[in-house]
């Protein structure tokens, strides 16, 4: 296209010349504070300050025995302690499910300790039990399920996060920055097991870490510390000798909703074919 | 900490962190405006790329509707967020696998196409303005001319070139706005209400219908405030594009839902059990009885021909209802898709707040901005034929 040369030429040029170096400039100065806002992966996880943990050599596992679960809620309670999570019946890290059929029935009637009956009778949001509602009822099978996070080996939370601030590490836990997470919750939406919660005073996601912060010391998750029966058992998978390869090899063990290509880390056994 | 949340009614089996519902009506309303975006942009490149001259009266008021709409766009996002001052991080550090990574780079391309647009769709009356108006308004404009006051045949053969590069571009842009809205849903296999192939289809051709049909209502309504008559042929027009694209809707939503019934996937019981609970008056009164209807009046207007009042009444009520059944659609996706649990055993049901930084109010005031943007715009860029040249 041919230009006809005006007066004003000159001054455009000088115009047109000038906002592109503006917008390179600016361009290079947004990128760069957008660099120094991304810190290294270690540094944002505060759960391993002072420590001489190397994920690398670690791959964590995370066994449920649920035929050995009492549903006490022990964990729970240890859980919200341990993680200082919001104390109601909304907010959870870790959860147990009860699985009651009643005779002549062939579903199970299911519910939580967030169900409102149990709230009830444990007389508050802050406080956790199973009330007797099948005192006179005919039971004719029951179990409890312990849920939490399966710190999936593909998991559809990362794949989500807009901006990186979710992310497994090495040795296969899913980790949040709460400094760099903007709030959007597409990640609670992502998560097929609904394990992925909302802090609303602090305005980020919040999720189980298989308390991070106690076993790059050696230490065991709060909930399988206080867990009575051993329901709950944890371990490094890279160990053959451990609980939780044990567990896994002596075992025919199974994960939750294998079909959604997630892979969990969280191995059950005996669960019914109703748990989801 | 009472205050901060608000927990979901449930029936069945439900996680217990499902009772609190992540994204409420802010986000029924975010795909919602994004619609009209490409809905209206579409009604624009009918003119500028198809070159169909009785879109012309519409065409550039289409293009700063568009305009209008989108600078409201990231606004309920932002409202939503926990942490709004951070959402620049989704344009510095975006996660390339997450589809809202790409929120941003697609509106700001998409913004900055259609300002282009309009630029050169206005340059003629611009620089006419920079001539006639005085003081802070001659300075605006003159600074818009970009140095440049020069009309001739050239000018304008270069003006034309570029508004239907842009249009073609626009065209992929705003359409894959808008289906990328339709991915942010259909792509988490977590909702069995959500994760269907289909979604950015039926996402896309809703926001064409929706985008018309806010076209068709304003230029009505301004119309008649500006006390100018209403392009009859402009309006048949719009008439046949909307009835055209409506029959897509209708067809993918169909095909969508017979899918989700004829597969039957565990838990069918529960999405029978959604629709006839929770949502069941936004699926079948307006979302379904909406598009019927309008398909209905429509389908008779362009059938017998409607003439003058009749045609402009029929059209305009065909587009409300458009406009109220790709609301319910957006409501019934969003809402709907979060009522029903995961655990595929239990419905929980969404009552969205009042005065809150996600409730209604909030909702309104959002809903309310674009026009007040779209009234500065025609103000500060007179779209009107009658008030400037032939485009």
């Amino acid at each position: 296209m041919k230009w006809k040369i005006s007066k004003h030429q000159p001054g455009r040029r000088r115009f047109m010349r000038l906002l592109g170096r503006a917008m390179v400039f600016a361009g290079a100065a947004l990128f760069s504070v957008g660099l120094m806002g991304r810190r290294g992966l270690a540094a944002a996880i505060p759960a391993l300050a002072g420590t001489n943990y190397d994920w690398t050599k670690h791959r964590w596992g995370f066994g449920v025995d649920a035929t050995r679960c009492i549903g006490c809620l022990r964990c729970v309670e240890a859980c919200k302690t341990e993680n200082g999570v919001v104390r109601d019946a909304h907010h959870f890290r870790t959860w147990v499910e009860r699985y009651v059929y009643l005779k002549g029935e062939r579903k199970p009637q299911v519910d939580s300790q967030s169900d409102p009956g149990n709230i009830a009778a444990s007389g508050s949001e802050t406080e956790f039990r199973f009330d007797n509602r099948y005192q006179d009822a005919k039971v004719e099978k029951a179990f409890f399920v312990p849920k939490l996070c399966n710190q999936c080996e593909h998991p559809p939370c990362v794949q989500v996060c807009p901006v990186g601030a979710t992310f497994r590490t090495p040795d296969g836990v899913v980790l949040i920055d709460h400094d760099y997470c903007i709030g959007c919750q597409y990640c609670v939406q992502a998560c097929p097991y609904g394990v992925r919660l909302f802090n609303h005073a602090h305005g980020v996601t919040d999720k189980c870490t298989w308390c991070y912060h106690r076993i790059v010391r050696g230490l065991q998750p709060a909930c399988v510390e206080v867990c009575p029966t051993n329901a709950r058992l944890f371990g490094d998978q890279n160990d053959p000798e451990s609980v939780i390869s044990k567990f896994i090899r002596e075992n025919r063990t199974r994960v939750l909703k294998p079909e959604m290509g997630t892979s969990p880390n969280v191995f059950y056994i005996g669960l019914d074919k109703e748990v989801m | 900490m009472e205050a901060l949340v608000h927990a979901a009614p449930y029936t069945g089996f439900v996680y217990p962190n499902e009772t609190i519902i992540p994204w409420g009506i802010l986000i029924v309303i975010y795909p919602y405006i994004t619609g009209l975006v490409a809905g209206s942009f579409t009604v624009a490149t009918f003119y500028h790329v198809f070159g169909v001259p009785r879109f012309k009266p519409v065409a550039r008021f289409a293009l700063l509707t568009s305009l209008a709409f989108m600078l409201i766009v990231p606004l309920p996002l932002l409202l939503h967020l926990g942490h709004p001052e951070r959402a620049l991080n989704v344009i510095l550090t975006p996660h390339l696998t997450s589809a809202f990574a790409a929120f941003g780079f697609f509106a700001a391309f998409y913004v900055i196409l259609v300002m282009l647009e309009i630029w050169f769709a206005f340059r003629e009356d611009i620089i006419a303005m920079a001539q006639n108006r005085k003081g802070l308004l001659k300075r605006f404009y003159r600074a818009l001319t970009l140095g440049s006051d020069e009309i001739s045949e050239t000018t304008r053969a270069y003006d034309a070139k570029w508004l239907k590069a842009l249009a073609i571009t626009g065209i992929a842009g705003a359409h894959g706005l808008h289906g990328y809205v339709g991915f942010v849903f259909g792509s988490l296999k977590s909702r069995e209400w959500w994760g269907s192939d289909l979604m950015p289809a039926i996402f896309l051709v809703s926001a064409i219908i929706s985008g018309i049909s806010i076209l068709i209502v304003i230029y009505v309504v301004t119309s008649r405030i500006r006390k100018t008559l209403i392009d009859k042929d402009c309006m048949k027009g719009l008439a046949y594009l909307l009835w055209g694209f409506l029959i897509f809707a209708v067809v993918l939503e169909f095909l969508e839902f017979a899918n989700i019934v004829y597969k039957g996937r565990e838990g069918i019981e529960t999405v029978m059990a959604l629709i006839a609970g929770p949502i069941w008056f936004g699926v079948w009164v307006l979302q379904l009885g909406g598009s019927v209807a309008a398909f209905v009046i429509l389908t008779y207007v362009i059938w017998r021909g409607t003439q003058d009042k009749q045609l402009i009444i029929g059209v305009t009520v065909s587009a409300v209802m458009v406009l109220v059944a790709v609301f319910a659609m957006r409501w019934n996706v969003v809402i709907g898709g979060q009522e029903l649990s995961k655990t595929m055993q239990g419905l929980l049901s969404y009552t969205p707040t009042i005065f809150d930084r996600e409730g209604i109010s909030a909702v309104v005031i959002v809903f309310a901005l674009p026009f007040f943007v779209l009234w500065g715009l025609t103000r500060l860029f007179p779209p009107w034929l009658s008030h400037g040249r032939q485009t």
